[in-house]
């Protein structure tokens, strides 16, 4: 079974737990104490990713320590439509939004760590750098709903849009709306429309797509 | 001009651990700074008119800025042997103080924002229960609160019919007793302990005395914090961002009584750092 080494509150966990649950597959979860505990930094922890960064998947001998390459494991190993088309275009955006998502990671996410788990650091250029690669996301993202399409490379959701979905949509816990972005908030809504989607602390899930419950 | 009723209250302001590791905490007490550190083995709480009153207790820190008018509440539970001490650590939430109080009391919200963990759709109804102010101990308290929860806790296995009986010892802290699914005799015991920077910026630290040898550290810490993070997003989003004393804007329920008499409690002694006085 593939583990994963995962912090609940994480958003770079959550991206791989989000990848694992619309592919229909179980992982083995193995709890961090990154906060308070830290124990991501310990010594036990940097024998299995001397980064002292989570997430980690563990699949037999293969140890991975990059979310966007779990990302591809997975996808290739158990569903490879979530690959995006293979054309040298698609595949390059591909490669441009996973490249992407670590931006969002070390603007948004960081600003979203300061505000709540209090990490010192610049929170004014945290959140300028977000509002900046939010920017560019809505850009995108309208240029693709002018040509009719909702995800962010080929016709249907890709590893790019499960890549660039958490810290996105957990912006606002780091201080930063997404009000003035209506296309990326359409586009999370779609991501969060999926079948199989599971939600985070500060992701909630579509209730109005459920089915209504019963009258008691 | 902060009343005398807040000031002389006790606050939490560091997890103890953390501070003895060597930590010093820098950080904000009813508006004002203060540091928290170890000076000669002890731990010291040093604001702008010099050192704060100090008690250790459940895991944390707790300083009182006036004179305290009364020893820091007991929580007899966190004595009990076998039970499981948890620091769940410290989060910072953009809300009144009192709102996280105030939420952390609620149960009609368990099934919109605890989805399939302590509540679920069509189980959102809240059963009567009864609240009142305990004249000995002058604490709020609600008991014979029942509700259905798919995972009430991280050692439930399936949907129960959970017990609670909720306490508010201190304007900014309150604790929760719950079935505990490992041992049907006992109560879990969560508090919440919150501590107000300002009165619309709060440092919430959650914290556990449970019945459960087999969980993991890290995922009974986990768990918690899914729960409490859940709120958070809820907490910074209501408005108005002062907590009501006064009925206005807001139309209680039947299922508000504890919040109702929260509310009562806090203006009735004066402490109203964090509140709204006029209805707005």
């Amino acid at each position: 079974m593939i583990r994963l080494y995962d912090y609940v509150l994480s958003a770079s966990c959550y991206k791989i737990r989000l990848m694992a649950a619309l592919l229909g597959v179980k992982l083995k979860h193995e709890a961090v104490d990154f906060h308070p505990g830290r124990a991501h930094k310990s010594v036990e922890f940097a024998r299995l990713n001397p980064a002292g960064t989570l997430p980690v998947l563990v699949d037999g001998d293969l140890i991975l320590t990059e979310s966007t390459a779990m990302l591809v494991y997975l996808a290739q190993l158990l569903g490879r439509d979530w690959l995006a088309p293979s054309d040298p275009k698609s595949a390059a955006q591909v490669q441009h939004w996973l490249a992407f998502s670590g931006r969002l990671a070390a603007s948004l996410g960081m600003a979203r760590l300061h505000d709540m788990l209090l990490y010192e650091g610049n929170i004014d250029a945290w959140r300028a750098q977000g509002h900046a690669a939010l920017r560019e996301l809505e850009a995108a993202l309208s240029e693709r709903r002018f040509a009719g399409g909702v995800w962010l490379v080929g016709d249907a959701p890709s590893i790019a849009d499960i890549a660039c979905f958490p810290n996105v949509a957990l912006s606002q816990d780091g201080g930063v709306s997404l009000d003035a972005y209506p296309s990326v908030r359409l586009w999370t809504r779609a991501v969060r429309a999926l079948d199989r989607f599971v939600e985070m602390p500060g992701i909630h899930r579509l209730h109005e797509l459920h089915p209504a419950p019963e009258v008691v | 001009m902060i009343a005398p009723q807040v000031l002389n209250e006790w606050y939490p302001v560091a997890m103890a651990s953390q501070i003895r590791a060597g930590q010093r905490r820098l950080t904000q007490l009813l508006g004002d700074p203060i540091t928290v550190e170890v000076q000669d083995c002890a731990i010291v709480v040093t604001g702008q008119g010099g050192a704060l009153r100090v008690t250790e207790a459940f895991g944390h820190v707790w300083a009182c800025p006036g004179t305290p008018a009364h020893p820091l509440f007991p929580i007899p539970e966190a004595l009990e042997t076998g039970r499981r001490l948890v620091d769940v650590g410290v989060v910072r939430v953009k809300c009144s103080p009192l709102r996280a109080v105030e939420n952390f009391l609620d149960i009609a919200h368990f099934p919109f924002v605890h989805t399939d963990v302590l509540g679920a759709e069509p189980h959102t109804e809240v059963n009567r229960y009864e609240v009142n102010i305990r004249a000995d101990s002058d604490e709020v308290w609600a008991t014979k609160v029942t509700f259905y929860q798919p995972q009430a806790a991280k050692s439930a296995e399936g949907g129960i019919v959970t017990q609670y009986m909720y306490r508010v010892p201190a304007p900014t802290a309150a604790v929760l007793y719950k079935t505990c699914p490992a041992r049907p005799d006992a109560w879990d015991v969560i508090g919440i302990f919150v501590q107000p920077l300002s009165e619309e910026l709060c440092d919430v630290w959650p914290w556990m005395a449970l019945y459960d040898d087999t969980t993991p550290q890290a995922e009974l810490i986990a768990f918690q914090q899914m729960i409490f993070l859940q709120d958070r997003s809820i907490l910074e989003n209501q408005i108005p961002r002062l907590l009501p004393l006064d009925p206005g804007m807001e139309v209680p329920t039947q299922a508000d009584l504890t919040s109702i008499a929260y509310r009562r409690w806090l203006k009735k002694r004066g402490l109203t750092y964090g509140a709204q006085m006029v209805a707005a």
